[in-house]
């Protein structure tokens, strides 16, 4: 996914001059072709993820669209007051970029899982926040935000992700991406990689069920929200996050606004496949801790 | 020009005095000790900024980093024709105003909000790069406290500045010695402040904070510095101007009620 960022981005860069790259010490040989391309539109700023942040915001207040680049917590966490007060509160032009989502930094500890900046970022008044769960989602979102004119979130995984999507479509922002249509009563719904496992899964065990990715966890177009839990009453959501205020917790809360204003008949059934409350204190790759953490599927769930 | 000044900085403080009056808001005393400061930035000529040009692309930016001190900004900006003195002055800290009691950016004539300390140096910074790129050739002037500078954040921003000469930042740290719980130096001591600076690679100017020719010599000297950042360390007094204010701990948090107030106003008559 890093990779079709950075293509991405140099590609809109050519017909953008406004589009600036910061980076904190990190993405060694993946923004080496931005810096090259555009050397006086890039900034190694060095480890200081707070200064990262604010000369960002200086920046954007001047016009540029500026992409902040850093592993998981760095550029996320770390700096969170920063987002909020200097970036945030003007719907500054920054886009914050993070590689590693969830578990794909598995093994690298704690420090390394990316599980609670959903959360911390979906409260932030303004911010967008973008979650594709191939290689093909991050270009289309990475275009998208080169278009977008105030503060983004954009969740990356790491390297090497297959692409699901290969047929050509057309994503917005609040899009609900409509993988495999069926009229079962379960729906699939999953952000980042573990979109790629959930497919595979299905497929290999044969079940019919609808299957969506998430590319934006915020804002959700409630339309197609409200569309889906219509159709759909068994939803089975998948996130390699923390349970509280993951992508499931957003859903939730849209579906329960629908239900309230009378949009949805009957409430769905949530069965939320996500971090239970918990650090991690042993070492895994990224589909050993999916399993460690009961963020996989079972046929149980689709009964 | 001298004359002008003395008379700009009296009404300066007693605007901000009226202010933290009308509020009851805390940080009078970090309020006068920038107070000649903001006299020389916004009553001069040599800092590119005035109500006319406040959306040009090319005027001077300057952020106030202590925006907890912001009552003395906003006076600075009433009394020279940014915003309008009486509707501040009725208004201030009051339910619905824009004027709260920290920096807003929604103010005219403020670049950014600020109230938490440590963010303003790194966005200057980013103001300073913007300048470079967009050949817009503007500077940045940015105004911290000295017990800001505990924020690592600043320190983050210093070693960038320093290593990448962005020679059009100009830092004003208001060294009055005095923060929230007491001595800076026995809190978290900052001294020696000007061998830090020039260690990080910065041009170093050390003036007395209350003398207009001093103010407007550093800020020349920092318009005519082509290699380095450069750091105006004024050193002030906290409270300046009102005796019974000047250096008093519990100024950082007081605001004078109605007797004070019109001491305070006898004082800088």
């Amino acid at each position: 996914m890093r990779t079709a960022f950075i293509k991405q981005l140099i590609e809109e860069a050519k017909t953008n001059d406004k589009i600036f790259l910061l980076i904190g010490d990190l993405g060694y040989n993946v923004v080496t072709p931005f810096a090259e391309a555009y050397p006086d539109r890039f900034i190694n700023v060095g480890i200081c993820e707070q200064n990262m942040v604010g000369i960002a915001s200086g920046l954007a207040m001047n016009g540029y669209n500026v992409y902040l680049y850093s592993i998981g917590n760095f550029p996320t966490l770390r700096c969170i007051e920063q987002i909020r007060n200097d970036v945030c509160y003007y719907n500054g032009n920054v886009k914050v970029v993070s590689v590693g989502a969830g578990f794909a930094y598995g093994s690298s500890g704690v420090s390394h899982h990316a599980t609670e900046d959903i959360g911390m970022m979906r409260t932030l008044p303004n911010m967008v926040i973008c979650s594709p769960s191939d290689p093909s989602e991050a270009k289309a979102i990475t275009h998208i935000s080169a278009q977008y004119n105030g503060c983004m979130y954009i969740r990356l995984g790491k390297a090497g992700e297959k692409e699901i999507y290969t047929e050509p479509y057309s994503l917005k922002i609040g899009d609900i991406h409509c993988y495999q249509d069926s009229n079962s009563t379960s729906a699939v719904i999953a952000s980042g990689s573990v979109m790629y496992y959930a497919v595979n899964w299905i497929k290999e065990n044969n079940i019919d069920t609808a299957v969506y990715s998430i590319p934006f966890v915020k804002p959700v177009n409630k339309d197609q929200l409200q569309k889906l839990a219509s159709r759909h009453s068994n939803l089975i959501v998948m996130d390699e996050h923390q349970k509280s205020s993951g992508v499931a917790s957003a859903l939730l809360e849209q579906l329960s606004d629908l239900y309230t204003e009378g949009k949805i008949k009957q409430f769905p059934k949530v069965r939320r496949l996500e971090i239970d409350e918990q650090f991690i204190y042993i070492a895994g790759n990224q589909q050993y801790l999916r399993e460690f953490t009961h963020i996989t599927l079972q046929k149980s769930l689709f009964e | 020009m001298q004359q002008n000044y003395i008379d700009l900085s009296k009404k300066i403080r007693i605007l901000s005095l009226e202010l933290a009056h009308h509020a009851r808001s805390s940080h009078t005393g970090g309020a006068l000790s920038m107070a000649d400061i903001l006299t020389v930035i916004y009553g001069g000529d040599i800092i590119n900024i005035s109500p006319e040009n406040i959306d040009s692309p090319r005027r001077d930016r300057f952020i106030l980093s202590k925006g907890h001190c912001c009552a003395s900004l906003y006076a600075t900006l009433a009394l020279t024709g940014y915003i309008n003195a009486e509707e501040l002055k009725s208004t201030y800290g009051d339910n619905g105003s824009v004027y709260y009691t920290h920096c807003s950016h929604k103010v005219p004539g403020v670049e950014i909000s600020t109230g938490s300390l440590g963010h303003g140096l790194p966005i200057a910074i980013g103001q300073a790069i913007a300048s470079k790129v967009s050949r817009n050739d503007y500077d940045v002037i940015c105004l911290t406290g000295d017990g800001e500078l505990d924020e690592g954040s600043n320190w983050e921003a210093i070693l960038f500045a320093g290593h990448h000469k962005t020679s059009n930042l100009c830092l004003i740290v208001d060294y009055n010695k005095i923060q929230s719980m007491g001595d800076v130096k026995d809190i978290l001591d900052i001294a020696p402040l000007a061998e830090k600076f020039r260690d990080f690679h910065w041009n170093v100017i050390e003036i007395d904070g209350h003398n207009f020719g001093e103010i407007e010599n550093a800020l020349t000297q920092f318009k005519s510095e082509k290699e380095k950042p450069t750091v105006i360390i004024a050193n002030t007094i906290k409270g300046k101007g009102v005796s019974f204010i000047e250096n008093k701990l519990m100024w950082h948090y007081h605001n004078p009620d109605d007797e004070e107030l019109q001491a305070a106003k006898e004082e800088l008559k």
